[in-house]
């Protein structure tokens, strides 16, 4: 039975907006006569979502209700922003994705950073990490180290953090096929420190239905990993009240190719879809939903950005109260890390990247982010050295220090065309909802390739307008350089591929091996029973350093392995 | 040149597109899929993950022309070479095989050297890259109506 949830709000949406009689007479009588008169032919303007844009906004424009939509900060719908005093009362974390070579380069590099100033830490693993394969797999040859940092066993989180306290800085971790695995090392981790696993905090990404949409890294049968997502999910509602245990991804979504419609209505149809794993676990939505994070890509075109992230928070708001009874403000509260765009920068004239990231970065911080990763100008050639992610940091702090944009909560709230944008892009976001229920649901869709093939469709048509000079990239399709010299970058030698494998020998021998046999084998009958929360038997393989291959393996034994629907 | 060579010269070139490592970036190839299908080629996706055992199998069976290797993940050296290996080990040189994605300067000329042409970066037009397959196609074509003399 289709749920007339989403028509019913499609519905109340389109009945808010107005005819704008005034415009029109302007349009007619000034507008029009002026552009006869230079000369100017109209041409139609689009953003991202390929809306129409038109050339003035006014108050006309705003939605019946407007007031009520808008609310206050810290208050229902949450337009405006999830803290009274947003960056005032607190800055967003800066919070810089790192990683690279073996453990202890990234442990630099997580120190230089923290010495600049960076408040939050976040890791980026490699290629054989994110896919759950250890560094001497033959699969995982040239790619150790070179994406990311690589973690084979509990002992290479351990070089990671050495000298880092736990319990004073959160982190936030992007790893999703094999989430389980690196939140049970993380626990252990502190557990090994004597910290109360009650004191820590962080992140973890564990959004495995946008893998299947759009980062394509997983393990199992979305089934499968879904079950663990459970099991992440009330193991720490109960046991680690401060983590996130999921952070659901838009990011990879939007880089994937969507529009910022596209990104915003999978992501929050993603996190419906883990609302209800939650629900059907028997846990309360209020027990629960506080602490479902969320991540959004900010791209290029500012306003419509800025529009994106409140409509986020306002359709989270709305569905959580109206659809899920939820009764906690909290659990209404979408709070969000935003990360700068990786495909608006250019590998061609690298530093104009700077001025794009700081303009995304704008609209992140206009946007009302809880967090923001910005990119380094050469992120379109290599992963940054150290010289860049210090510009891309002082771009933050450039912006919270100097700038006083943080200053005034949604200082941009209450412009006509904003606020316009911000509903439209509302709306838009439920036609899609209404739409993946009609396919039978997120998941469906996902199985059948309904969502890849949407974004695919919007990547190819953002090509095909950058070809043709309809879109410009500068320096790219105009203003074209030639004769470019190439800029220094970080080059991961093969050298940290042979260390980490050494390393790995190395704590293969060390460790107890009946130990780690029988906890797999511990882990393999509790996977047979899909009532068994995984995480106990998980935390108890990575404490006798089981590698991350040897635990997915008992994953692969049992659940299989998952070929992608065709898209083409 | 006969009528039947004729024929098959008219066959639209067939490409296999494929991510030889672990590298979940597909952005990139989805587009040069539709690009090439829009150009006339009949286009073959390799799927997540292939090993470049799997690429060079798929290749064979499917009787391409051309194999477009795609990486964003930094190991085009070790697993682009991979592929040739094994390309040269089977003896096959009737398949050309192009390159592309972060490709530092640096590498283009060992790639080259290989055998991997194109190389193509961030930025460049599908017409370029599609001009480029469509010359090596031609290449190789003209080899096979050679070897079948």
């Amino acid at each position: 039975m289709v749920d007339s949830f989403w028509e019913a709000k499609i519905n109340e949406m389109e009945k808010s907006f107005k005819k704008n009689t005034d415009y029109e007479r302007w349009k007619k009588d000034t507008l029009s006569e002026w552009n006869k008169k230079t000369g100017y032919t109209e041409k139609e303007y689009t953003n991202s979502s390929y809306m129409k844009i038109k050339e003035l906004y006014t108050k006309e424009d705003l939605p019946k209700d407007f007031d009520k939509e808008l609310g206050y900060p810290g208050e229902y719908p949450y337009t405006r922003g999830v803290y009274p005093n947003m960056h005032r009362g607190r800055l967003w974390t800066m919070r810089m994705f790192s990683g690279f070579g073996t453990p202890d380069d990234t442990n630099k590099r997580l120190k230089y950073l923290i010495k600049n100033g960076e408040t939050g830490l976040s890791i980026a693993f490699d290629m054989p990490t994110l896919y759950g394969y250890d560094c001497d797999n033959n699969r995982s040859a040239g790619e150790v180290g070179k994406c990311g940092v690589n973690v084979s066993s509990l002992y290479d989180m351990e070089r990671i953090f050495d000298g880092i306290d736990l319990s004073k800085i959160s982190t936030s971790m992007t790893i999703n096929a094999p989430a389980a695995i690196l939140t049970a090392m993380y626990f252990v981790l502190a557990e090994k420190k004597n910290i109360d696993l009650k004191k820590i905090s962080g992140t973890v990404q564990a959004d495995i239905l946008k893998e299947y949409i759009a980062q394509k890294e997983w393990m199992y049968p979305p089934e499968a990993h879904l079950r663990l997502i459970r099991d992440m999910l009330t193991y720490s509602t109960e046991n680690v009240p401060k983590w996130n245990y999921i952070s659901v991804s838009g990011y990879h979504i939007r880089e994937a190719g969507s529009s910022a419609v596209q990104e915003l209505a999978f992501t929050l149809a993603d996190g419906f879809y883990y609302i209800d794993i939650g629900i059907d676990a028997g846990l309360k939505v209020d027990d629960f939903a506080p602490r479902m994070s969320f991540f959004f890509n900010s791209s290029i075109n500012f306003f419509e950005e800025i529009a994106k992230f409140r409509a986020a928070r306002r359709i989270w708001a709305t569905v959580l109260k109206e659809k899920y009874g939820a009764k906690n403000p909290r659990s209404m509260q979408l709070k969000f890390h935003t990360q700068t765009s990786g495909y608006t920068l250019t590998w061609q004239q690298p530093l104009n990247n700077i001025i794009r990231t700081t303009i995304e970065a704008m609209a992140a911080v206009f946007g009302g982010t809880q967090s923001l990763h910005t990119n380094s100008y050469d992120e379109a050639w290599a992963l940054p050295t150290d010289e860049a992610v210090k510009v891309a940091l002082r771009t933050q702090q450039i912006i919270a220090e100097e700038s006083g944009i943080g200053d005034v909560i949604d200082s941009l709230g209450g412009s006509y065309y904003l606020e316009r944008l911000t509903s439209e892009i509302e709306e838009e976001a439920y036609k899609y909802f209404s739409e993946i229920e009609k396919l039978g649901g997120i998941l469906n869709a996902v199985k059948k390739g309904y969502i890849q093939k949407e974004i695919a469709e919007t990547s190819y048509k953002k090509q095909l307008r950058i070809e043709n000079m309809e879109d410009i990239i500068v320096g790219v399709n105009k203003y074209i350089e030639k004769d470019e010299k190439p800029i220094n970058i970080l080059k991961i030698e093969d050298i940290a591929e042979h260390n980490q494998i050494r390393k790995l020998k190395e704590i293969k021998n060390k460790r107890d091996a009946k130990k780690v046999r029988e906890s797999l084998d511990r882990l393999r009958i509790a996977m047979e029973d899909e009532n068994i929360n995984l995480m106990p038997y998980i935390m108890d393989c990575v404490r006798n350093y089981a590698t991350i291959e040897e635990i997915s393996n008992v994953g692969r034994e049992i659940f299989g392995e998952w070929k992608e629907s065709k898209i083409y | 040149m006969n009528g039947k060579n004729r024929k098959y010269i008219e066959k639209p070139i067939k490409i296999l597109l494929a991510k030889p490592a672990i590298d979940g970036h597909d952005r990139g190839i989805f587009v040069l899929a539709r690009a090439f299908r829009d150009a006339g080629m009949e286009v073959i996706y390799a799927g997540l993950l292939p090993t470049p055992e799997e690429v060079v199998e798929t290749a064979v069976n499917e009787d391409v022309d051309v194999i477009a290797l795609s990486l964003l993940n930094g190991a085009h050296m070790t697993a682009f070479k991979n592929v040739m290996n094994i390309l040269n080990k089977r003896g096959i040189k009737d398949i050309a095989v192009v390159g592309g994605g972060i490709i530092p300067d640096r590498d283009k000329p060992k790639l080259e050297k290989m055998g991997i042409t194109g190389n193509f970066g961030p930025g460049t037009k599908l017409s370029t890259i599609i001009e480029h397959v469509k010359k090596r196609a031609g290449e190789i074509r003209k080899l096979r109506e050679n070897e079948y003399k």
